[in-house]
């Protein structure tokens, strides 16, 4: 079966590119599974969601957690365009679970609460795309 | 020692202390090249991307209708981004980017359409806060290696002031970096956008997409992404130029040096040559006249 040219790319680096067999993402609209010969798509991500990568041949999964951006498909190329993007590998867990609590207490308290439920979320996408259960 | 070998003793000395610290600035402002040159291309891919993605939404709904790409009918005033360094050193790097933003002012002007400087980089913003010009936005401290969000902070103000038609045009002057020799003003128009047919044919014709959610939903959120993406290309190219600007500078600067240690040495050698000499022929001089009075006496 043919397989998929995907492209992680945010504007500071490209992440990451290869072959998979299908790529799993958040859109607005809700999650979007692309497998080989998906018709073209140009979707918006959501804030804090989790990239999966399959790729196949029993190389794990390649997860990341994006922060918004597109996803393209056309002609069997997936790009994925985060503004910012973090490689599962790379997420510093306990920094990101440190964020994740400062980020609940304070939308507890109800201080900036758009600004901290954001961070919230992005701090959560972390810890899943590094694999950490999250409640 | 004569008066005057002293003082060239002593401006070689201060002129060899300049070389030193010009040769330094040269040798970082070479490394910082490369690496200024190496963040210009790790941006590329998202660039491309971003176009692709653009052109796809352009060539797939038959009207693109978005406010960031209307042409204003009476455009009366406009931003103008004028991208300069922080810090000096760099030649006539930030001096031509201003000349050309003078004259786009002028340009501007003689259509009827008022300027509105917004400025990056603390040279630019002395020169304008100097003459008591206005400012629409300024911002300092990163340009010789920007970061993203410098460039999102940047057109967020570009944007919000241009929906809220604060102004009705936003042109960017800045430096093109074509090679380590050649950097270029160049003045472009970044909204409305004109949304480019690239250059270059796609091989394939470009894909009928789908959109998730809709193609307006798309649009909204990609051409701000556009803009910024454009604004930090900018800023990368404006770092590197300025790297070799500095360069270049510095390496002239040093040349300049070594050639007056030279002349000054030249100098200082024939001054103590002169008073040896004279030197030499007072002595011989003297002893001829004791020799003479000598004689004189017997």
């Amino acid at each position: 079966m043919a397989k998929l040219r995907v492209g992680v790319v945010s504007p500071e680096r490209e992440l990451w590119s290869g072959e998979a067999d299908m790529v799993i993402a958040k859109t607005i609209d809700g999650e979007i599974g692309i497998m080989p010969q998906h018709a073209p798509v140009l979707g918006v991500l959501v804030e804090g969601g989790v990239l999966t990568v399959k790729r196949g041949g029993g190389e794990p999964d390649l997860v990341a957690a994006v922060h918004g951006g597109f996803l393209s498909v056309a002609n069997n190329e997936v790009s994925i365009l985060a503004e910012v993007a973090e490689l599962g590998s790379e997420v510093d867990v306990a920094r990101a679970k440190n964020a994740l609590d400062r980020a609940q207490a304070s939308v507890e308290v109800g201080q900036e609460s758009a600004d901290a439920a954001a961070d919230a979320k992005r701090a959560r996408a972390r810890l899943r795309a590094a694999g950490e259960e999250v409640g | 020692m004569g008066a005057q070998l002293r003082l060239l003793r002593r401006r070689i000395k201060s002129v060899k202390s300049t070389a030193k610290i010009t040769r330094a600035q040269e040798l970082i402002a070479s490394s910082r090249i490369v690496k200024a040159q190496q963040r210009m291309q790790a941006a590329v891919p998202y660039e491309r991307e971003i176009i692709r993605a653009v052109t796809g939404v352009v060539s797939n709904t038959a009207s693109v209708d978005h406010p960031l790409t209307v042409a204003r009918e009476t455009p009366r005033r406009a931003g103008v981004l004028i991208v300069t360094s922080d810090r000096g050193f760099c030649g006539g790097f930030n001096a031509n980017v201003l000349r050309e933003a003078e004259a786009l002012g002028g340009l501007l002007r003689s259509r009827g359409i008022e300027p509105v400087p917004y400025v990056v980089g603390r040279k630019g913003i002395t020169w304008h806060s100097f003459r008591g010009r206005e400012m629409g936005g300024q911002w300092g401290g990163f340009s010789d290696s920007p970061a993203y969000a410098n460039a999102k902070e940047i057109a967020d103000v570009l944007i919000s002031a241009f929906s809220a038609e604060e102004i009705d045009e936003i042109h960017v002057v800045s430096t093109e970096f074509v090679s380590m020799l050649t950097q270029n003003v160049v003045v472009k128009r970044i909204l409305p956008l004109e949304v480019e047919e690239t250059a270059e044919k796609p091989e394939t014709p470009l894909p009928y997409f789908e959109f998730e959610p809709t193609a307006g939903d798309v649009l909204d959120s990609l051409l701000p992404r556009y803009v910024e993406s454009r604004v930090f290309s900018t800023l990368l190219q404006s770092a590197a130029s300025e790297h070799a600007a500095r360069r270049r500078a510095m390496k002239s600067a040093t040349d300049n040096a070594n050639e007056l240690i030279r002349v000054f040495t030249q100098q200082m050698n024939q001054a103590r040559q002169a008073e040896i000499t004279q030197e030499i022929s007072e002595i011989v001089g003297g002893a001829n006249a004791l020799a003479d009075a000598a004689a004189g006496k017997e």
